[in-house]
C-alpha cells in the first residue's frame, strides 16, 4: 500500500512574526522556516505504518518555492522513500493546494493520504478536507489514532466533546492532530542518506491546475495589544481586586 | 440572497455557538435560514425556530446525519448552497470538518474562523496564531465561512421561524460512525463559559490536576481548561485544550494556573476580559497578558484562593 504525505514549509513555530510597515503582509524575509509541525506528525505516522509492515511506500509531496526541497529532505530523512516537489512561486491558497494534491494523487494512486490538520501560518484547517472532497474519498480529520487495515482505516478523532471513531473505506484522507504521535529526532546519517533519495519535480502547468487565488488580502494588522497588569501579593488581595476593581465575581 | 447557517447540535440541544454564528450572518445582511441536519432532532428544531433573526428553519432528519459525518453532511449542504449567497457554520470541530468539503465541491474558497464582517464579501480573520489579523475579500459567488463564535454576541431567543422539512441527500457511503468517548462533566461548556480555570504542566500529574484545579473551578462555577503541555502529559483530556489549534475561549474571567504562556496558548485565551495568572516563575510570559498575577507556588496559592473566595 502506498501513502502520500503532504508537507508545507512554514515560519518556524518559535518565531513571532511581524507585520510589514505598509500592512501588505507579514515579513518572512530572514526568519527561520521549518516543516509545519502537524505535517511532521503526518510523516511520522506514515513512516510508522511502513515500519509496521502495513505500508510499502511513503511518498512526500510539497508545493511551493524552491526551498520546499529542504522540507522534503527532512521528510526523506524521517523515513519517506521519495519526494515530489511541485515548484512554483505563485501564492497557493488551500483550494489550489487541494487541486494540485488531487492531480498528484491521480498520478500516484495512493490508498491513503496523510496531511497535517492545519498549517500554523494561515491557520486555515481546510486542505485535507478539500482534497478528500475533490477525490470523492472519505476523511478522518484531527486524528489521534489511526488503525489501518487492508480495505478500511479506523480513525479516532479529537472532537469538541472528547473522542470519536469513524471507519473509512480506502482510499481515504487522514489529517493529524497533536496527540497522534511524537515525531522522531532526525539523526545525521539519515540526513546524509536522504540526500540520495529521489526528489522529482513537477509544475503547476504540467498538472493543469488553475491556482488563481480566490481570496484577496486587503491588509494585515497586528491585533490590539493587551498590556500587562499588576502583581498582587496574595489570594485575599486578588479576590478583593476581582470583586471591587474588575467586578467579575 | 439569503444566508444559510448550519446549526451545531447533538440531536438533543442546540450548541451555544450557533447563536453567535446567527449574529455574524445578520451582520452580512440578508434573510437567515438555519439548517438542522440530524436524526430524531425535533428538540433541536424547536430550539432553532426560537432564535431571533432566523427567518426559516430547514430540518433534514435522517439516520445518515445522526453523527454529523462530514461526507454525508457536505453532500446535503452542497445541494442547498446553490440557493444562498453565504454559508456559515461555527468554527467548532464539526464545522471545521465538513465545511471545507462543501467549499471544495462548490469550487469556492473557505474563509476560516472570521472575527469580523466588514461587508458582504470582506472579512477579518486571525492568522499566525492570532498574532496577525488579515482582512480578506472573496471573489467567489458563494461565500463559505466558519465563524469564531467568541468574536460575536449570541443571538437572542424569542423568535418564531417557520420550520420546513427537507429530504436527505444520497448517502455518500464513504464513512461510518463506530463509537465516541465524550468527556462527562457537569461544568459549563468550555466555549461558552463565563469563567474558566485552566491548568498547565506545573500541576505535575493527573491526580494533582484534579485535586487543585477542580475545587477552584467548582468554587467559581467555572469550566476547566488546560494547556497543550498538560494535555500531552495526560493530566487532562484532549477536549480541555485551549490554544491555537485547540479551543478558542473569551470568558469574563480566565484563571491560568501553572501555565507559562506559550504564544500558541495565548492565541486561545487572550481575548478574555480579565486574566489571572498564578505561576512561580516571575518571568513567565503569561504575566505579560495577565491583569492580575500572583507569583507563587500554585500548590499553596490555589488552596488559599479557594479559602479567600469562601469568605466572600
Amino acid at each position: 500500500m502506498k501513502v502520500l504525505v503532504a508537507v508545507k514549509r512554514v515560519v518556524d513555530y518559535n518565531v513571532k512574526v511581524r507585520v510589514k510597515a505598509d500592512g501588505t503582509g507579514v515579513d518572512i524575509a530572514n526568519v527561520k522556516m521549518s516543516m509545519n509541525p502537524f505535517d511532521e506528525i503526518a510523516v511520522e505516522e506514515a513512516v510508522r505504518l511502513k515500519e509496521a509492515g502495513k505500508v510499502s511506500e511513503v511518498v512526500a509531496v510539497s508545493l511551493g518555492v524552491k526551498q520546499c526541497e529542504e522540507t522534503l529532505r527532512t521528510a526523506l530523512a524521517m523515513g519517506a522513500d521519495r519526494a515530489i516537489h511541485v515548484e512554483t512561486d505563485a501564492e497557493l491558497q488551500p483550494l489550489a493546494v487541494a487541486k494540485l494534491l488531487k492531480a498528484v494523487a491521480e498520478k500516484e494512486q495512493p490508498q491513503l493520504m496523510i496531511l497535517g490538520k492545519q498549517a500554523i501560518d494561515d491557520d486555515a484547517n481546510q486542505t485535507g478536507q478539500m482534497v478528500a472532497a475533490l477525490l470523492g474519498w472519505g476523511q478522518g480529520t484531527f486524528a489521534s489514532k489511526v488503525d489501518l487495515a487492508a480495505e478500511t482505516v479506523d480513525v479516532t478523532r479529537e472532537v469538541d466533546g472528547g473522542l470519536e471513531t469513524v471507519k473509512l473505506r480506502l482510499p481515504a484522507v487522514v489529517t493529524t492532530d497533536l496527540r497522534l504521535n511524537e515525531p522522531r529526532y532526525v539523526k545525521l546519517p539519515n540526513i546524509m542518506a536522504a540526500k540520495k533519495k529521489p526528489l522529482d519535480k513537477l509544475t503547476v502547468e504540467a498538472l493543469g491546475v488553475d491556482v488563481t487565488p480566490r481570496l484577496k488580502t486587503l491588509k494585515v494588522a497586528e491585533p490590539a495589544k493587551r498590556s500587562a497588569g499588576i502583581k498582587v501579593a496574595n489570594a485575599a488581595e486578588l479576590v478583593a481586586k476581582l470583586k471591587n476593581e474588575a467586578k467579575v465575581l | 440572497m439569503a444566508i444559510l447557517v448550519i446549526a451545531e447540535h447533538d440531536n438533543q440541544s442546540l450548541k451555544a455557538g450557533t447563536l453567535n454564528t446567527v449574529t455574524a450572518a445578520g451582520k452580512v445582511g440578508g434573510e437567515v435560514h438555519l439548517l438542522v441536519a440530524g436524526h430524531n432532532c425535533g428538540a433541536v428544531a424547536d430550539a432553532a425556530k426560537a432564535v431571533a433573526g432566523v427567518a426559516k428553519v430547514l430540518v433534514a432528519d435522517s439516520a445518515q446525519y445522526a453523527h454529523g459525518l462530514a461526507e454525508n453532511l457536505a453532500a446535503l449542504v452542497v445541494d442547498l448552497a446553490k440557493n444562498y449567497s453565504h454559508v456559515l457554520s461555527p468554527a467548532g470541530t464539526s464545522g471545521k470538518n465538513f465545511l471545507p468539503r462543501v467549499a471544495a465541491l462548490l469550487d469556492v474558497a473557505q474563509i476560516s474562523d472570521i472575527v469580523a464582517v466588514e461587508s458582504a464579501d470582506t472579512f477579518v480573520r486571525p492568522v499566525y496564531a492570532g498574532n496577525v489579523l488579515a482582512t480578506v475579500q472573496s471573489v467567489d459567488s458563494i461565500k463559505v465561512i466558519t465563524v469564531r463564535t467568541t468574536a460575536f454576541e449570541a443571538a437572542a431567543l424569542g423568535g418564531s421561524a417557520n420550520v420546513d422539512s427537507i429530504g436527505a441527500a444520497a448517502e455518500a457511503q464513504l464513512s461510518s460512525f463506530i463509537s465516541q468517548e465524550l468527556t462527562k462533566s457537569d461544568r459549563p461548556e468550555l466555549g461558552a463559559a463565563k469563567v474558566i480555570v485552566s491548568g498547565g504542566r506545573a500541576l505535575g500529574s493527573e491526580e494533582q490536576f484534579k485535586a487543585i484545579i477542580e475545587p477552584l473551578a467548582d468554587k467559581l462555577g467555572a469550566a476547566v481548561g488546560a494547556s497543550r503541555a498538560a494535555v500531552d502529559a495526560g493530566y487532562a483530556p484532549n477536549d480541555y485544550q485551549v490554544g491555537q489549534t485547540g479551543k478558542v475561549v473569551a470568558p469574563q474571567l480566565y484563571v491560568a494556573v501553572g501555565i507559562s504562556g506559550a504564544i500558541q496558548h495565548l492565541a486561545g485565551m487572550k481575548d478574555s476580559k480579565v486574566i489571572v495568572a498564578i505561576n512561580k516563575d516571575e518571568e513567565a510570559p503569561i504575566f505579560q497578558v495577565a491583569d492580575y498575577g500572583i507569583v507563587g507556588d500554585l500548590f499553596t496559592v490555589v488552596p488559599e484562593l479557594i479559602q479567600a473566595l469562601g469568605n466572600n
